[in-house]
């Protein structure tokens, strides 16, 4: 595959109450966004168990968004705090398993930033094009 | 509570074309025919409108005929119609938790472009739906009693409006303003269009009935402060008084099972728009200035009587460049009733509207303009680029225009300029939307939960708008709005129960090591250590289904339902295929 053909894939675990609306308001505000994300609907960003992010990786997907309330405003009071903890204890595994830790993205994206969601895609897939495919990467294309 | 063991997957996949929303980007038919190949797929089709009758009566055909045990809809957000979807296969005996959704109009016809790529995308969103409906268990549905009582944000006449017909049912209401007065913007009008009534004379036995209702606390001063809970039982904090002289607030908690905001609009800043000299000609002046001249029958502009007087609509509304695109629906009926109102006072003043187009679509608005054009207003169609002071003459101004109509530019002199301001979303909406966590459409307005079917409902369930929180209206419909969201507000009240989440964490005893690591991570006491046996039990009614706690066990011994590891994991599977 073409360096420049590359179209990265990218899965995203959105907490149903902010990310996942956010993503929501920017399909009703229709502001477009490349393809390149899945999304799997959580109720928290606290309940992504750190195998829901290693295992597309060591699949071969390109990146990972975890999408929360922000600070302050989780609708179960402390989850996003939970997600942000252990995020930055995954990252430090991943670094020990030789991939990227920038290819795992948290981000906080409220009901009301459907702009935001939709920014957050773009800047991501065309960072992840950067970078290009993950080394883990199996034969398949977006 | 109640999993039952996991029947072999027979699952139906119901591609949506939402009319053209989903059918015009995503190609359904390609997307059904994909998801029929899907293992445990036994029917797979696509229909119009799922969520009309005869698409959730195809869902139930089918559950009857091909004894489906799961339903996958590939539609738009679970936000909007899995409640829809999951009774209409509950009806036909399929447990509700055993219903699936793709969003492939949100997350994709949406905003792709691209009909391949998005295609391409719906078929991968449906197959990772039907990897988690495989794993789908069956669960128990339950209930919670509802706190009877509703809280009012905004004091004004949508507020006001709704917080009476909820206290005439005997419910309790909570009116928070935060002012110290009632009546919201209402209160600075003149007369109402098309009926020319005293609005004093409407407000005032309508704030006495409200301040005397036995059923209606009123709080002034108060904002909301902080909001906890879910639709039937919030805690609803509200900082009361704190007028700023060493009055500091007081905390008042209340609990109540619905919220209705109802905060209203902000008046556009005419100071936005520099060229009409707003803050420099003491002779332009806004349209609400103009309500209280005509209140107190003054219209001198340095001591006499204007000969000529120009009204310009539109200031702050359908202008892109101001970022307000959107039209403010009442300035042409008041413009109408003040310019007429003038002619009335002043029967031998030139009185001409400035307009770019004239929208008076409520019941009796056409006839109400008419006849202000046949009292002798006129109306002239063009946009007003600039206000200039007349040489020689302070206390006239010149506005500069072009007649789009005689496609000529004119100058036009007056003595008085009223600028028809608009209506913008409140600059505390911001703090409104992070309390309640409620999405706001483009405009900065409160987003309601659909347009057509559910327009004072939001995406919070038990939150329901009323009035200009949720977009410019006049007083009818405002009113109207308000009734409507008491009447949905009081729909838990009434039931006296709401579903909760039957979606909790279990604990598998077998596998817990009796650690308690879940019962510090929980922020709801949820999980107890049972001291005789060693091991933890969650209490299903007061979970919430977070998932903190299945997260943290080290045993991997608590399972969130709904969201089950195995069923996040086949979601990825099916996604990285």
């Amino acid at each position: 595959m073409a360096e420049t053909d590359f179209e990265p894939k990218i899965v995203a675990f959105l907490c149903n109450w902010c990310t996942y609306t956010g993503a929501d308001l920017a399909g009703t505000s229709r502001i477009q966004y490349p393809p390149n994300v899945r999304i799997i609907r959580l109720m928290c960003s606290g309940s992504v168990d750190p195998t829901y992010v290693l295992k597309p990786l060591l699949d071969g997907v390109d990146g990972v968004l975890v999408g929360g309330c922000h600070p302050g405003d989780c609708h179960y009071q402390s989850g996003n705090y939970k997600a942000r903890r252990r995020v930055v204890a995954l990252k430090e595994i991943l670094k020990d398993a030789g991939i990227d830790e920038d290819r795992v993205w948290l981000r906080w994206i409220s009901a009301s930033e459907g702009q935001r969601f939709a920014d957050t895609i773009t800047e991501m897939t065309e960072f992840l094009k950067e970078k290009g495919p993950n080394p883990m990467r199996r034969e398949w294309a977006v | 509570m109640g999993e039952t063991m996991v029947q072999e997957p027979r699952i139906g996949v119901y591609v949506c074309h939402c009319g053209v929303n989903i059918a015009a980007t995503v190609d359904v038919a390609e997307v059904a025919g994909a998801a029929a190949e899907l293992p445990g797929v036994v029917i797979s089709r696509d229909y119009t409108y799922m969520c009309s009758d005869p698409g959730q009566a195809l869902i139930r055909q089918d559950i009857q005929e091909f004894g489906l045990n799961r339903v996958v809809v590939a539609s738009c957000s679970p936000r909007m119609h899995e409640p829809t979807f999951r009774s209409a296969a509950q009806q036909q005996g399929v447990n509700p938790y055993q219903v699936e959704m793709a969003n492939i109009r949100e997350q994709c016809s949406w905003v792709h472009k691209d009909q391949e790529q998005a295609t391409k995308k719906a078929k991968s969103l449906v197959a990772s739906a039907v990897a988690k409906a495989r794993h789908l268990h069956a669960l128990e549905e339950r209930e919670v009693d509802v706190t009877p009582g509703v809280v009012v944000i905004g004091g004004g006449v949508a507020g006001m409006a709704a917080a009476l017909d909820i206290a005439d049912t005997g419910l309790p209401a909570y009116l928070v303003e935060k002012e110290g007065h009632l009546g919201g913007r209402v209160a600075d009008l003149n007369r109402t269009f098309p009926t020319m009534e005293s609005v004093p004379e409407l407000l005032e036995p309508l704030i006495e009935r409200v301040e005397h209702h036995p059923n209606i606390t009123v709080l002034l001063n108060s904002r909301v402060s902080q909001v906890d809970g879910y639709v039937g039982n919030f805690e609803v904090n509200v900082a009361e008084g704190g007028t700023g002289d060493g009055d500091p607030p007081r905390e008042r908690p209340l609990s109540v099972g619905a919220i209705i905001v109802a905060t209203g609009y902000d008046v556009f800043d005419p100071d936005r728009k520099p060229e009409f000299g707003y803050s420099n000609y003491p002779n332009v002046i806004t349209s609400l200035e103009m309500e209280e001249r005509l209140m107190n029958g003054d219209l001198t502009v340095g001591g006499r009587n204007p000969e000529r007087v120009a009204f310009i609509q539109c200031v702050g509304s359908r202008d892109i460049q101001l970022g307000n695109p959107h039209c403010s629906r009442v300035c042409c009926m008041y413009t109408a009733k003040q310019s007429r109102l003038v002619r009335e006072s002043l029967p031998d003043a030139n009185v001409t509207v400035f307009y770019i187009d004239v929208r008076t679509f409520g019941k009796g608005s056409e006839e109400f303009y008419d006849e202000a054009r046949s009292k002798g207003v006129r109306y002239r169609r063009g946009n007003v680029s600039e206000i200039y002071r007349k040489p020689g003459d302070p206390d006239r101004v010149v506005l500069v225009a072009e007649d789009t109509l005689l496609g000529e530019p004119i100058e036009f002199e007056a003595d008085l300029v009223v600028l028809a301001v608009g209506m913008e979303p409140r600059g505390g909406a911001g703090e409104i939307s992070q309390l309640l966590k409620l999405p706001r459409s483009a405009d900065g307005f409160f987003l309601e939960a659909h347009p057509k079917l559910r327009p004072v409902d939001t995406a919070m369930e038990g939150v329901f708008l009323a009035g200009c929180c949720q977009g410019p209206k006049d007083i009818q419909d405002t009113v109207a709005q308000a009734k409507a969201a008491a009447s949905s507000a009081l729909i838990p009240l009434v039931r006296g129960s709401v579903p909760v989440e039957s979606a909790t964490a279990v604990v598998s005893e077998e596998l817990c090591a009796g650690c308690g690591m879940c019962v510090d991570v929980c922020p709801y006491d949820a999980p107890a250590m049972d001291q005789l046996w060693g091991v933890s039990r969650i209490n299903a009614v007061l979970c919430k289904g977070c998932g903190a706690c299945a997260v943290t066990c080290p045993s991997k011994a608590i399972r969130l339902q709904h969201f089950t590891a195995e069923q996040v994991l086949a979601q990825v599977d099916a996604l990285v295929e």
